[in-house]
């Protein structure tokens, strides 16, 4: 029971991050058609930045700050100086944010050279929680509520603002909205903000416990791209299941198969891919 | 370049082509000794590829670039931690560069590529990082030479022995799932269970494991007396630091891989890695003089303390270095290189002890069981507590006998059956 619990944990805890990572992906995915694969690079970026404030200042939050504002100034850079040229191209947008992820990636190995870092914890997160007669670490249950506010905060922003209006409205139909008079780029600029910022405050919270490295950056690509098939592209509750699942099967694979770990997570994708091509809670557009 | 330098130097020019018409045995003698340096300055290992060229070029530097009155020419190549890209880059610098010798490769697939490649060429190619067993035992090629490097077990063996002495009687492994890591807790399993020991069970995971907790749940139920971790790079890090954090750290003593408490993976880390037992030949805490001379210089120079790829390497071209002095700079005849290289002791590395090869081409070290604890300067380094004189890579073993079982797999870790 015990075991089972603290496995549960685990896996939730895992979960939040991804999903913290996955949401921003799966907005701009799902608004912007754009596979932006320089997510990962972001999430990457931001961690080192955040790991670099935090080191500086002592302050885990400033770093949080710093890693979020850092990155959504990289995203406003490469949705107004680059992607604005090639919109509406599908290959050229993945491309081009393809070769933004390389270059990202080789100036984070020049600044901060290629050790493995691990973003200082605050000390008031240092240690564990017993309960249950399980010892958990503070902190991973610090990660698990971050990733319930963040849900709650998209929840609020996606129905019960106007932006978060217009971004539904956006994923359904962007046409549609334009020829309503709204100003759709603004709507898309905003979007590729908010998911640049969260990638790096994901960078910031995974950081701590999974550590910043090279290459770091595309097995947390990989990760939101399975919650995004999962999910469905564009879906706050599909990205909130799809890292759940993602999250539990990558435990469970782990603890019960440890020689097919990945494949408990992508067979299953695979198979989802096959009966489902939109996902779990996509939409044909 | 002040003008009185510039003249002797055009000078000098003058009168080298004046000259142009001297025997060829002269000229060879003073034509630079062309160094093939393979490294993975790019992908997932590149700090360490990184530190791999720092440790050659710092070596000759000291050396004033010359070693046996000829000139040094290191044509450096990036090998991209990538098999094919370093079979490309070891054909360039041996057919277009025609290097005198190769050196380097960090990852084992890439090294097992060039070896594959020079096995036909015949260029003598040193290998201080690449530590697969097979390549100086059962699938040995001759002018592939472990200079400076160690073989994955070999540092396992006494790793095990150490383990009964401490009086363990459960260890639980956790390792990569790759011939690396296999061939590690295979060397320790051996040794342990021929002892005594009891292996309770063994983890293996892939490379680059982002959350090791599930692994880590179980381990805390288990009642074992020790694990053994043998991880690299970004997964010693993660899995040290989860270990630390999920309060096993203190509770079961940690004994960790060589390159899982190597300088490239704890110098970032607080003291979640104290206390960590290792097994190596190199322990930059060591206080004998060679070794705290060399660290020292390192550290000045590249503000960093040197881990296992600065050290090998410069290590690496000193051995190579000694030989051709032996040879007086003739290089043509291959086969006497590689018969020199094999017979040089090592006698002035930073080790700080004679160290010569064993006839099948792999070093005798003294081991040092090493544990981490804080240095002066508030950082964390491996300090040895005890020493296994002249530990080869076949243990105690008959080499013959040993290389009569299977290597290390994942079925084969030679647990030996109660």
């Amino acid at each position: 029971m015990g075991m089972n619990a603290f496995q549960l944990l685990n896996g939730l805890t895992f979960a939040a991050l991804l999903f913290i990572v996955a949401s921003g992906f799966t907005l701009i995915f799902g608004l912007l058609r754009i596979v932006n694969l320089a997510h990962g690079a972001l999430y990457l970026f931001g961690g080192y930045v955040g790991y670099t404030v935090a080191v500086k200042t002592g302050s885990f939050t400033l770093g949080a700050i710093a890693a979020m504002i850092a990155v959504a100034l990289i995203g406003l850079a490469l949705n107004q100086g680059l992607l604005r040229f090639v919109r509406g191209n599908d290959l050229r947008q993945v491309l081009l944010t393809l070769g933004v992820a390389f270059v990202l990636n080789d100036m984070a190995l020049v600044i901060w050279g290629g050790d493995s870092f691990t973003v200082p914890i605050p000390d008031a997160l240092k240690g564990g929680l017993t309960f249950f007669g399980i010892f958990y670490p503070k902190y991973r249950l610090f990660v698990l509520l971050v990733g319930v506010l963040v849900l709650i905060a998209l929840y609020l922003l996606l129905f019960r603002t106007r932006l978060g209006a217009l971004i539904r409205a956006g994923v359904d139909d962007a046409e549609m909205v334009e020829a309503s008079g709204i100003n759709i780029r603004r709507v898309f600029l905003a979007t590729f903000v908010l998911g640049s910022a969260l990638a790096g405050l994901g960078g910031m919270m995974g950081g701590a416990f999974l550590s910043l490295y090279p290459s770091a950056d595309s097995e947390i690509l990989v990760f939101s791209l399975a919650v995004v098939i999962i999910g469905g592209r564009g879906s706050l509750l599909g990205v909130a299941i799809g890292s759940l699942l993602v999250g539990l099967l990558n435990t469970v694979g782990q603890v019960m198969f440890p020689e097919l770990a990945y494949f408990v997570i992508f067979g299953p994708m695979a198979l989802l891919l096959a009966f489902r091509p939109l996902g779990l809670f996509g939409k044909a557009t | 370049m002040d003008r009185r330098k510039f003249l002797q130097t055009s000078g000098l020019t003058i009168a080298a082509a004046g000259f142009g018409i001297s025997p060829w045995a002269a000229r060879a003698a003073d034509a630079p000794i062309k160094v093939g340096v393979l490294a993975p300055l790019t992908g997932v290992v590149a700090s360490g590829g990184k530190e791999m060229v720092e440790g050659v070029q710092f070596f000759f530097e000291k050396q004033g670039n010359k070693v046996a009155g000829r000139p040094i020419e290191l044509v450096i190549e990036d090998d991209g931690s990538n098999p094919d890209t370093s079979i490309q880059k070891a054909r360039k610098l041996v057919e277009q560069g025609k290097v005198d010798f190769l050196i380097g490769n960090l990852l084992a697939n890439t090294g097992l590529a060039v070896a594959n490649y020079v096995k036909g060429t015949g260029t003598p190619y040193f290998i201080p990082i690449i530590a697969a067993d097979d390549l100086t035992q059962r699938d040995r090629i001759k002018n592939v030479i472990r200079v400076a490097g160690y073989s994955a077990s070999q540092f396992a063996h006494p790793l095990g022995d150490w383990a009964l002495k401490k009086g363990y009687k459960k260890i639980v492994t956790v390792g990569q799932d790759y011939t690396f890591g296999h061939e590690q807790c295979g060397g320790l399993a051996q040794v342990f269970t021929e002892g005594g020991g009891q292996i309770v069970q063994q983890f293996w995971h892939p490379l680059n494991t982002a959350d090791f907790s599930p692994y880590l749940g179980q381990i805390a139920n288990m009642q074992v007396d020790a694990v053994f971790a043998m991880e690299t790079g970004a997964d010693a890090t993660r899995f040290i630091t989860q270990y630390a954090s999920f309060g096993l750290k203190g509770k079961i003593p940690l004994l960790g891989a060589m390159n899982a408490t190597d300088q490239s993976v704890i110098r970032t880390l607080g003291e979640e890695c104290e206390g960590i037992v290792s097994a190596a030949h190199f322990a930059e805490g060591s206080d004998n003089p060679a070794t705290a001379a060399f660290v020292k210089e390192y550290t000045a120079k590249y503000s960093k303390t040197p881990s296992l790829y600065g050290f090998s390497m410069y290590s690496g071209v000193m051995w190579v270095s000694k030989a051709i002095e032996t040879l007086k700079g003739k290089l043509d005849d291959r086969s006497a290189f590689i018969d020199t290289v094999l017979k040089t002791e090592l006698d002035n590395s930073p080790l700080g002890k004679t160290v010569k090869l064993d006839e099948y081409g792999n070093p005798i070290y003294d081991v040092y069981i090493r544990e981490v604890k804080k240095a002066p300067n508030g950082k964390f380094w491996n300090v040895p507590v005890e020493t296994y004189p002249a530990v080869s890579q076949f243990w105690k073993y008959d080499p013959a006998t040993y290389m009569k079982q299977p290597p290390y797999s994942r079925n084969f870790q030679g647990i030996k059956k109660t």
